[in-house]
C-alpha cells in the first residue's frame, strides 16, 4: 500500500501532556499501522471552535481559520488538511464554504491575511480523520491490518453533533449515522443497534457555562447507553469524549447514579485491534479505565 | 465600546434591515416561514427565553431591544439540529451567534450571562497565544479531585479564573496572527457601522 500523506491540523487537544492525549497517541499509532503520514501544519493556530463567535465575530474567525489554510497551501502543497477534532473540522469546513461562496468575504479575508504576509488561494480540502478512514481506505481495507478482535464488547456509538451536522460524513443520515457502528463491527465488536442518544448534543462548550443543563444531556447520553446494554461509549470528538467521561462522577455525586462507563475514541479501538499496547492506544489516559480493552491488549 | 439602545440612524427603526446588514447571515431572517421546527430542536430548549422562531418573528416586528438583550442566543450549543431540519435552510446557528456577537459589540448583553463570559474569555485566551491549551488534562484533574461545585459558581464568584486551566504554548508568529485579527476586526467594525 502506498504511503498516504496529509496536512495535519491537530487542534488544541494535541497540546496536552502525554498522560491525557489519548486521542493523538492512538491516532498516531493507528496511522503508523495504516502507513499514513501526518505532517503538522507549521505554526497552526486554534480555530476558535464554535464558542469563538462572541468576541470573534465573523471575519476574524474566518481569517484565523484561513491562516491555517494558507500555511498548509504554502508548506504542504497538494495535501488535504485532516483534522481529528470534530469542532476544528467543522470550523475549517465552514470557513472554506463561506469563503468559496462569497468573493467579498474572500477578498476581506485575504486583506486580513496580508497583515501577516499571507495569502489564501482556495486550494485546500478539509477532511476529518474519519473521512480519511472511510473514503481513502474503506472498511475492508482497514480490516486487513487487524490482529485482534474486539469480540465480546458492546459499544454505544455516540456520534454527537459536529461530525454529523450540518455537513456530516458523506452517505450518512443525520438521524442515524452508521460509520461508528460499522467501524466497531469491522473490528469484531458489537455495536448497539438501538441507541437513542446517538446524535444528541452533550452541551458542548456550554458544559462550562451552563453545567446543570449540560449535565442533564450527558446523563441521558450515558443512561441510554447503559439501558441498551453498552459496556463502553465510542466517539469521534474530543469535546464529546471529555464531557461524557469527565462529568460522570459529578453526576453520580449529585444525582446518586452509579455511572462508570469508559468513553473512547474510534482510534483507540483500532489501535487495540491492530495489536497496539495499552500505551499505544492511550488507554492509560482514561479517567474511567476501559478494562475489557486493556485485557485485549495484554493477550 | 458604545452602549447603544438607540437604533442607528441609517435604519429608521427598521430592525430587520439593521440585522440584514450588520448581523452575520442576517439576510436570511426574512426567509423564515414560522413553521416552528427549530423551536423544538434546541437541547436547552426549555431554558430559552425565546426560541429561534420567536427571535426571527421579533426581528421582523422590530423588537430591537427585546431581541438584543435576550438571554436566548446564549443558550445555543451549536448543535446544528435546527439547521438540518429547517425547511427553508436558514443558517440558524450562525444567525444566533451573529445576534449574540452583535449584542456583545453593542454592550447589550445581560450582566453576568455565563456563556457570554466564558465565550469572551475563551477568545481572549486564544488571541493571546494563538492556541488554547491543555484544556482536557487539567479539566480532568480538576474533576478527578472532586473539586468542582459547578464551574458556573466558581466563575461567578471570581474565585478562579477558569482560563487558568488553559496552559499555553504560543504560536511562533504571534505578531502576524494578532495583526490578522486586528485587520479583520477593523474591516468588520466598519461594516457593522461601529467605527468611522
Ligand atoms: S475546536 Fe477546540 S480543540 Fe479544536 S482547535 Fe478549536 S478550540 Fe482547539
Ligand atoms: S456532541 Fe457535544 S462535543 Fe460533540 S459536537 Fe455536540 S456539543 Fe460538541
Ligand atoms: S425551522 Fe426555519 S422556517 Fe421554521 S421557524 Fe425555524 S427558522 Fe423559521
Ligand atoms: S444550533 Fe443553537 S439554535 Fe440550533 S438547535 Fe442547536 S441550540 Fe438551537
Amino acid at each position: 500500500m502506498a504511503k498516504k500523506e496529509y496536512a495535519f491540523y491537530p487542534g488544541c487537544s494535541s497540546q496536552l501532556k502525554a498522560s491525557a492525549s489519548n486521542y493523538l497517541t492512538s491516532v498516531n499509532s493507528m496511522c503508523k499501522t495504516l502507513d499514513v503520514k501526518l505532517t503538522e501544519i507549521p505554526d497552526w493556530n486554534c480555530c476558535s471552535a464554535s464558542i469563538g463567535y462572541c468576541e470573534g465575530g465573523e471575519l476574524p474567525r474566518l481569517a484565523i481559520n484561513a491562516r491555517n489554510f494558507a500555511q498548509a497551501e504554502t508548506h504542504l502543497p497538494g495535501q488535504d488538511i485532516v483534522a481529528t477534532c470534530a469542532a476544528c473540522w467543522l470550523s475549517a469546513r465552514e470557513t472554506k464554504d463561506r469563503l468559496d461562496g462569497s468573493a467579498q468575504l474572500m477578498k476581506e479575508t485575504n486583506e486580513a491575511l496580508a497583515a501577516a504576509g499571507l495569502h489564501y488561494n482556495a486550494e485546500v480540502e478539509i477532511r476529518h480523520m474519519v473521512e480519511v478512514l472511510i473514503e481513502d481506505f474503506g472498511y475492508e481495507e482497514l480490516k486487513k491490518s487487524m490482529k485482534k478482535s474486539l469480540e465480546g464488547i458492546k459499544f454505544a456509538g455516540y456520534v454527537g453533533c459536529q461530525t454529523n451536522r450540518p455537513f456530516g460524513i458523506s452517505g450518512e443520515s443525520f438521524e442515524n449515522p452508521l460509520y461508528l457502528d460499522k467501524l466497531v463491527e469491522t473490528f469484531g465488536g458489537e455495536a448497539l443497534t438501538k441507541y437513542d442518544q446517538k446524535v444528541a448534543c452533550c452541551g458542548g462548550a456550554l458544559a462550562f457555562s451552563e453545567p446543570e443543563k449540560s449535565q442533564k444531556q450527558i446523563r441521558d447520553i450515558v443512561e441510554s447507553a447503559y439501558d441498551h446494554g453498552a459496556e463502553m461509549i465510542v466517539t469521534p470528538c474530543p469535546l464529546c469524549q471529555a464531557n461524557v467521561e469527565v462529568y460522570q462522577s459529578e453526576i453520580n455525586k449529585k444525582q446518586g447514579t452509579k455511572f462508570n462507563m469508559p468513553v473512547l475514541y474510534y482510534s483507540q479501538l483500532m489501535t487495540v485491534a491492530y495489536g497496539g499496547s495499552m500505551k499505544d492506544a492511550g488507554l492509560d489516559g482514561q479517567l474511567i479505565r476501559a478494562e475489557k480493552l486493556e485485557k485485549i491488549t495484554a493477550k | 465600546m458604545a452602549t447603544n439602545l438607540q437604533t442607528p440612524a441609517p435604519y429608521h427603526n427598521n430592525f430587520l434591515r439593521e440585522v440584514e446588514e450588520r448581523v452575520e447571515e442576517g439576510e436570511w431572517v426574512k426567509m423564515c416561514m414560522q413553521c416552528g421546527v427549530c423551536a423544538g430542536s434546541c437541547p436547552f430548549g426549555p431554558h430559552w427565553e425565546h426560541s429561534p422562531q420567536k427571535i426571527f418573528m421579533m426581528i421582523r416586528a422590530g423588537k430591537r431591544e427585546e431581541v438584543l438583550t435576550s438571554d436566548a442566543m446564549w443558550m445555543c450549543t451549536s448543535c446544528y439540529n435546527c439547521v438540518v431540519r429547517c425547511p427553508r435552510q436558514l443558517p440558524i446557528t450562525h444567525i444566533m451567534h451573529g445576534l449574540a456577537s452583535y449584542a456583545h459589540r453593542l454592550g447589550l448583553v445581560p450582566k453576568g450571562q455565563p456563556t457570554h463570559e466564558f465565550a469572551t474569555m475563551f477568545w481572549n485566551n486564544l488571541a493571546k497565544k494563538g492556541r488554547v491549551n491543555e484544556l482536557k488534562l487539567t479539566l480532568a484533574l480538576y474533576f478527578k479531585d472532586g473539586l468542582v461545585a459547578g464551574i458556573k459558581t466558581v466563575v461567578l464568584a471570581k474565585r478562579l479564573n477558569p482560563m487558568e486551566i488553559f496552559g499555553g504554548h504560543a504560536i511562533k508568529d504571534l505578531k502576524g496572527f494578532q495583526a490578522i485579527i486586528a485587520k479583520a476586526r477593523e474591516i468588520e467594525d466598519k461594516k457593522q457601522g461601529l467605527t468611522g
